[in-house]
């Protein structure tokens, strides 16, 4: 698998989603600056987290108008595998191959900590790996992951079975209390009609390593590199 | 001095000076300043920039070490972590900042600290904090917490520096005076290490990074009003941090640093242009010549006085080799920073300063650096706090109850609510996030570890500066044995009341010499620090708080422990010996509302063989959880241990010369309670007999309570309860 | 010529923000607050002197950068008008 990482400035999460995909796939992957107007021949992808440009209009608004994203929502339209973590799920809202938008956290703090997700299909790329309604746990750590869209959005959504990932309590269970920043129907991560986008909150590319944050974002990045191969 | 107006006595007194000073300034020059001069001279000589009461007690502190690369003086300290790498680091007070603004001040504190540190060539790794505010039920005190936490977490977190660890205290000493000290970790190659010298003559003197407005511009209103009438609205406000600018400034600086283009690099922190350029040229023994009409400005008809002093952040100052300007020029560029050749270095030993084609400053460099004025400042031996008579402290009714109450209280209930707004995992390195007893981050790509530590115990230090000094470095240093590590040296950060005054000198010159003390007992020395002092409001001055950074090296991160108990049936030990001190104790302070009695001793030899006994015990895998004891004693210790496993814990207090709530909650210093697998106890024991550390067998580990023989156990989840509810309860009210 | 973009979420968006600070104002004692929506003001200095135009080019930046219409409206001012 060949892979790219898109480097925004002001992204920060870069190197940590560079260092999982060389961890999993043997090899770095490119990447590529923002101004860019070419994107490499790749398999997949990455956007990673970050601060892009400060987020001081608006989360992921000013990356999304780099020249690169052109290049990137082509690739996304053709089918190629786009991962957005976090500012990089934001992002992809922004540009529109991703509906919804990423509002401040509901109780206005940013917020790191761990969280109980259910993979609600694993017919996509990125979760293909995981058994069937799996149970991880990944960190977040943003000011401004709380999913809307309207609900006619949020029912097609639903009703394509492209909600992801969502915040569900220790026993999978989909309840308020589990939600960790006010998204509509606890939405933590949505991919595409097609499959091929991903945008998520949580942070897989911190969750690779027993000694630091767990292993149950490694089955994410494998299942791409089986996938992709 | 073109267009300077006439500086009065009254100008002088604005600006800081005293008569004496004033006087020196005009042998000095041979003639009356001008403002600008008498601005530069004002910030240079000023307490944060030189020092000027502290160094002489500063100057008691052990600095050497084999371990160390270099001691204060420097933007930061660097020590050694082996394989050609080394740790660089440093803390710094924004406390006057951050009470007037307070996210904005703590926010630029974590931006000013960042850049000591990767000015020196590193990239940080982790940012600590230790932050004091006044009394819970102060009516501003939820809005400073508020402020400062977003502050904190607002800066580090869009720059993508883990905030890994540190400490909160609540003092109504501080209702006027909160403290914020932030405190940067980096890593950097031995070989590619930057300082702030300048050298040569005519080269280049570069400016790159935000561009400067009128931020924090402090001197004298009149003064400034008397040069430029039309200044009413451009007063300057507070500083405010820009983030995102930060992180392409340290994308760019380390970009270029990969290059050899680089003689000397410096910040632009506090007296930003002025300090930042005077301290290069000093260091190297050069002149430098600046031109203003080349710094890049955000404003319209900035003087050169405004220039000098402004305090706009995100900003550096560089010497860099002849010709490689336009490669430099292109790495700042590509990152869409301001890039401007401003000056260069002399052979004459002066600043020397044009704006506008006119002479507005000619000084000798010596006067500002090192021929900076020195006061040894007259001081009292500080009044130590009586001993407390034990009798006269009722036992509880419950051991146990009174542990629900004090995990609870202010004091010491859970900082979840603060931590769990600072980015703690970006990196993928962060071994051992905050709660513990030191942070644990992985140096990048190898297997070392960094253990990391901000520790001071301002109520001892108010009984008794001396033992209050001794015990925060102690008490560092213990923190980060915990972990296994080796601690490797320490960064400073003295918060005191106003130096002219001789109580609040003695109890500055005491809390010095007590860590000093403790410093070469445990080999620890002091290599970066900064001094914080008038810490007052209407003359009350804050708890003398000398903040102490410490920084360790665990060579194997998979051998280290934390706190947490693992498994049912460990056992459970206590190193050191028993609790048998309650003077200023957390328990004497919740339970019975007093504050009276002196701290407790540190016993140096104790605290170092224990400490040594400690790490051997983690290195060979003999135990699995250890704990240091201070804040509340032994039982909270236990109870922290208890709730980070989720697993109860059952002991009882054997010691039948000693009441059994005097050994749960002294504070007796040098002390850890650990976790020994099963089957283990009997080695741990005989241990520490042999090499002479006192020891006693707790009870073990198991089940979901915390049980005290005689008493009804308490739930784990109860416990838990009343740990995690007070702040999040109290934050909540901001918005009641 | 100056331009004022007001931006504010869309009514049915939920604005923590702006009930964050319905609470704070009650919690002060103000009564009959009835809502409180929190938006921004984006200030534009602009050449040229047509104000129709500049309002078609404003409304542009606005459609492709200032909001965002999954969960914003805008207003647009053009020297106060």
């Amino acid at each position: 698998m060949k892979a790219a990482v898109i480097v925004f400035p002001g992204s920060n999460c870069d190197r940590d989603a560079a260092d999982a995909l060389t961890w999993v796939t043997g090899r770095p992957p490119a990447m590529v600056w923002h101004t860019s107007n070419e994107l490499p021949n790749v398999d997949l992808i990455v956007i990673p987290g970050g601060f892009t440009h400060g987020d001081y209009l608006r989360v992921g608004a000013m990356a999304a108008t780099a020249p690169i994203m052109g290049e990137v929502f082509r690739a996304g339209i053709r089918g190629v595998p786009v991962l957005g973590i976090c500012n990089g799920f934001q992002i992809l809202c922004e540009t529109r191959l991703l509906p919804g938008a990423l509002m401040r956290n509901a109780s206005l703090n940013f917020i790191c900590r761990e969280v109980n997700l259910k993979i609600e299909t694993t017919a996509t790329p990125f979760t293909r790996s995981y058994p069937d309604g799996a149970l991880v746990r990944l960190p977040i750590a943003h000011h401004d992951g709380n999913f809307f869209a309207d609900e006619e959005t949020l029912n097609r959504l639903e009703g394509e079975g492209r909600v992801v990932f969502r915040y569900v309590d220790k026993a999978g269970k989909r309840v308020p209390a589990a939600n960790p920043n006010g998204s509509r129907n606890n939405i933590a991560g949505i991919a595409n009609a097609a499959g091929n986008v991903l945008g998520l909150m949580p942070h897989p590319e911190r969750a690779i390593d027993p000694a630091t944050g767990g292993t149950d974002g490694t089955a994410l990045f494998a299942g791409l590199h089986e996938a992709l191969r | 001095m073109t267009g300077s107006p006439q500086i009065t006595m009254e100008m002088v007194r604005q600006h800081g000076l005293s008569d004496d000073e004033y006087g020196f300034v005009t042998n000095t020059l041979g003639r009356e300043p001008s403002l600008t001069e008498l601005g530069i001279f004002s910030v240079m000589w000023s307490e944060h920039c030189s020092y000027k009461s502290s160094k002489v007690w500063l100057k008691t502190l052990p600095t050497a070490g084999p371990q160390v690369i270099c001691g204060p003086g420097e933007n930061a300290g660097i020590v050694d972590i082996g394989d050609g790498q080394c740790a660089i680091f440093k803390m710094e007070s924004h406390n006057h900042p951050s009470y007037i603004e307070p996210y904005q001040g703590a926010a630029t504190g974590v931006g000013g600290i960042m850049r000591d540190v990767f000015t020196m060539g590193a990239r940080p790794v982790a940012n600590l904090n230790a932050l004091r505010f006044g009394a819970p039920e102060h009516p501003k005190t939820r809005h400073l917490v508020a402020g400062v936490v977003a502050g904190i977490g607002g800066y580090g977190n869009c720059v993508g520096i883990p905030t890994v660890g540190g400490e909160v205290g609540f003092d109504a000493a501080y209702n006027g005076n909160i403290l914020v000290n932030a405190m940067c970790v980096g890593v950097a190659s031995t070989d590619k290490i930057f300082y702030a010298a300048a050298s040569g003559v005519g080269n280049p003197v570069v400016y790159v990074g935000s561009k400067t407005g009128r931020d924090g511009i402090h001197g004298a209103t009149m003064a400034s009003a008397e040069f430029d009438d039309a200044t009413d609205e451009k007063r300057p406000t507070v500083q405010v941090g820009d983030p995102f600018t930060e992180k392409l400034l340290l994308e760019a600086c380390l970009e270029l640093m990969e290059e050899d283009a680089i003689i000397g690099i410096q910040d632009m922190g506090a007296a930003g242009l002025t300090s930042s350029s005077v301290e290069m040229a000093d260091k190297g023994g050069v002149g430098i010549a600046l031109d203003l009409d080349k710094v890049p400005q955000r404003e319209i008809g900035m003087t050169a006085y405004e220039m000098m002093l402004s305090e706009s952040q995100e900003r550096m100052l560089m010497v860099l080799r002849p010709g490689r300007e336009v490669d430099a020029a292109a790495i700042f560029e590509k990152w869409g920073l301001d890039f401007a050749v401003i000056g260069k270095t002399t052979d004459t030993g002066r600043l020397v300063v044009h704006h506008n084609g006119d002479l507005k400053a000619d000084i000798p460099l010596h006067a500002l650096g090192d021929g900076a004025p020195e006061y040894d400042r007259p001081w009292v031996e500080p009044k130590l706090a009586q001993a407390l008579n034990i009798d006269t402290v009722p036992p509880p009714d419950s051991l146990l109850g009174a542990l629900e109450t004090m995990m609870g209280a202010p004091d010491l209930a859970s900082r979840a609510w603060i931590w769990s707004q600072y980015d703690r995992t970006i990196g993928g390195d962060t071994v051992s996030p905050p709660g513990g007893d030191a942070a644990v981050v992985r140096v990048h790509g190898t297997a070392k570890g960094l253990a990391m530590s901000v520790d001071v115990t301002p109520r001892y230090c108010f009984a008794d500066p001396r033992e209050g000094g001794k015990q925060a470095v102690a008490e560092c240093w213990r923190n980060i044995t915990a972990t296994g590590a080796l601690p490797l040296a320490l960064t400073d950060c003295l918060n005191f009341g106003n130096p002219e005054r001789p109580q609040i000198m003695g109890q500055f010159a005491a809390a010095v010499t007590g860590m000093g003390e403790a410093a070469r007992a445990l080999a620890f020395p002091v290599v970066s620090g900064n001094v914080s002092l008038y810490n007052e409001t209407n003359g009350e001055a804050i708890l003398p708080t000398p903040s102490i950074g410490g920084v360790g090296l665990l060579t194997d991160i998979a051998m280290r422990c934390d706190i947490a108990l693992k498994s049912d049936g460990d056992t459970l030990i206590l190193i050191g010996p028993d609790g048998s001190h309650l003077g200023c104790s957390l328990y004497l302070k919740i339970i019975e509302g007093r504050g009276d009695g002196a701290p407790p001793r540190v016993d140096l030899h104790g605290e170092k063989i224990a400490g040594d006994f400690i790490r051997i015990l983690i290195g060979e895998g003999a135990v699995n959880a250890v704990h240091d004891i201070s804040d509340g004693g032994l039982l909270v210790a236990v109870a922290e241990m208890a709730l980070a496993g989720n697993i109860g814990a059952d002991i009882r207090f054997t010691n039948k010369e000693i009441a059994s709530f005097i050994q749960a909650f002294g504070e007796d210093q040098g002390r850890y309670v650990v976790g020994v697998p099963d089957g283990g106890a009997h080695k741990v024991l005989a241990a520490a007999r042999a090499v002479g550390v006192p020891v006693r067998l707790l009870g073990l580990a198991g089940g979901t309570e915390l049980k005290v023989t005689g008493e009804m156990p308490i739930s784990l989840q109860g416990l838990r309860d009343a740990h995690q509810t007070w702040l999040p309860d109290y934050m909540a009210g901001a918005q009641a | 010529m100056k331009a004022v973009v007001k931006i504010r979420l869309k009514s049915g968006v939920l604005d923590p923000q702006g009930k964050a600070t319905q609470n704070a104002l009650e919690a002060l004692g103000f009564s009959g607050v009835n809502g409180v929506r929190q938006g921004k003001i984006i200030e534009i200095e602009l050449e040229g002197t047509d104000a129709g135009a500049a309002r078609e080019d404003v409304d542009r930046m606005a459609q492709a950068l200032l909001a965002n219409s999954v969960i914003e409206s805008y207003e647009i001012e053009i020297d106060g008008q």
